[in-house]
């Protein structure tokens, strides 16, 4: 099962389209409020990362993600029960 | 930071259709002439954007059900249905509905939400999962929220995708209640109802399909979509609403588990919530009756829905893919479409205007309704707004 790192790069290549000139994406970049992702592109994203991974992506956790590593860090928990 | 800033982005969208002079979401249906024609916002309008499927809201006999149940009954019931608010003609509707589908017994509910929201919030708890179609109604989303069970998306109408989720919660061991819809409200597009039950069969999971769309509309006696895919042993629990093809308000739940009766004790928008009025109920218990006696009204409905569906698709329209009683046209351009919609009001012809969010993409919607109310002249006027739509508003 992939590890935090692992997981941080593949959620760095998922983003890459987002990140707007200028912008380094880092652990602490916010995905609305940085990267400036709509409600329909988190969604996308989700969908994006569950065929990745090969797992399903509980919508009850979305409020508590923010940034990039509480993304990493939760989808560190799924894959690695 | 102000408790009002998350507003912000509603009162852009409401600066800028007031610049244009237009209301899609403030029309106001100043006179109703009947079942399809009115007068909206100062216009004399055919109103194809109503969800008034079978046209009953001026049945004769369903107007003078209501008016003897206000005269003898009262206006509304004044209380929840585990206090005072059950009278005998609840009791028999639940006992009509529960004939009507067949089923064991039935739950009436006060509004069409209530009864999804109550019934995906209650059903499921903490520990079982929730999996829903992506393009599901925000009235399952909010109880599906509510439930406090796991809650996983499935893409819209992909049973495959369905499949691939199941099978990753095997050995789980948590109890899995599937939610989706017979005809969605936006796009009209139907459920792959029998694949999912398929699948529903093979992982042991439940099934609750809501009929909002679909019951009156569809299957040999009007039960819907589930009824018209021959899957009815299949499905746990059947919602929908009385605010569509039976022309009132209010909502319901059937469902051939004896353990729905206990269910009715733990849905709390179905204990703290007024019952349905007198009129309403007495309205409704007639407009169930003629979906089961005058089959011809759905003919009359789907050949409406066809005509206007062929030829929105003839002049070009990205309709939906399947014709239905709901005829959605998608427009990528907000102004564009709030244009169309605009100009639609002009030539006599009221649709509703869906913008994102409540739409499946970022695209808007100039979303019909067919009535079998509606006329066959009725249809090819509203047609042949669409076919006049200009790019611009400057002609009209």
């Amino acid at each position: 099962m992939p590890d935090y790192n692992v997981l941080l790069n593949q959620i760095s290549e998922i983003l890459a389209p987002f990140v707007k000139k200028g912008m380094t994406l880092t652990e602490d970049s916010e995905l609305v409020a940085e990267l400036g992702l709509t409600s329909l592109q988190v969604m996308e994203l989700v969908e994006h990362i569950e065929d990745e991974l090969d797992i399903s992506f509980p919508l009850n956790i979305l409020p508590d993600i923010r940034t990039v590593r509480d993304l990493a860090l939760r989808l560190e928990k799924i894959t690695n029960p | 930071m102000s408790l009002f800033d998350k507003f912000q982005p509603i009162a852009e969208v409401r600066e800028e259709l007031d610049r244009l002079g237009v209301t899609p979401f403030g029309a106001v249906t100043e006179r109703l002439l009947s079942a399809t024609e009115g007068i909206v916002s100062g216009h004399r309008v055919i109103l194809a954007g109503t969800n008034n499927y079978l046209g009953l809201t001026f049945d004769p006999e369903c107007v003078e059900a209501a008016r003897t149940a206000a005269a003898t009954e009262g206006t509304g019931t004044t209380g929840s249905r585990l206090a005072n608010g059950t009278y005998a003609a609840h009791a028999a509707l639940e006992r009509e509905l529960a004939e009507f589908f067949g089923c064991r017994s039935a739950i009436v509910f006060s509004t069409g939400y209530l009864a999804t929201m109550g019934m995906s919030s209650t059903l499921a708890a903490p520990g079982d999962v929730i999996l829903l179609d992506a393009d599901s109604h925000a009235s399952i989303y909010d109880g599906c929220r509510l439930s406090g069970a796991e809650l996983v998306r499935f893409r819209h109408n992909d049973a495959a995708d369905l499949e691939k989720r199941l099978r990753r919660l095997r050995g789980r061991g948590a109890n899995v209640l599937i939610i989706v819809e017979g005809i969605y409200s936006m796009l009209g597009d139907r459920a792959p109802l029998a694949a999912i039950a398929a699948l529903k069969r093979e992982y042991g999971a439940y099934l609750l399909v809501d009929e909002a769309h679909s019951m009156g509309m569809l299957g040999e006696r009007g039960r819907g979509m589930v009824e018209e895919t021959g899957i009815e042993s299949d499905v746990d629990f059947i919602v929908g609403t009385f605010s569509k093809s039976l022309g009132s308000t209010g909502g319901f739940c059937v469902s051939q588990r004896p353990e729905l009766e206990l269910v009715r004790f733990a849905t709390r928008a179905y204990i703290f919530t007024a019952s349905p009025s007198p009129s309403v109920i007495a309205s409704t218990r007639v407009a169930l009756r003629i979906v089961r006696d005058r089959p011809e009204l759905r003919q009359q409905l789907w050949d409406n829905a066809q005509r206007l569906y062929d030829g929105l698709k003839a002049q070009g329209f990205r309709v939906g893919p399947d014709a239905s009683p709901v005829v959605a046209a998608t427009v990528d351009d907000r102004a564009q479409a709030i244009g169309f919609w605009n100009q639609l009001m002009h030539r006599g012809v009221y649709v509703n205007l869906v913008m994102p969010p409540a739409t499946p993409t970022n695209s808007c919607l100039l979303r019909c309704s067919v009535s079998a109310a509606h006329t066959t002249e009725q249809i090819d006027t509203i047609l042949g707004a669409y076919a006049a739509l200009k790019l611009s508003d400057d002609d009209l």
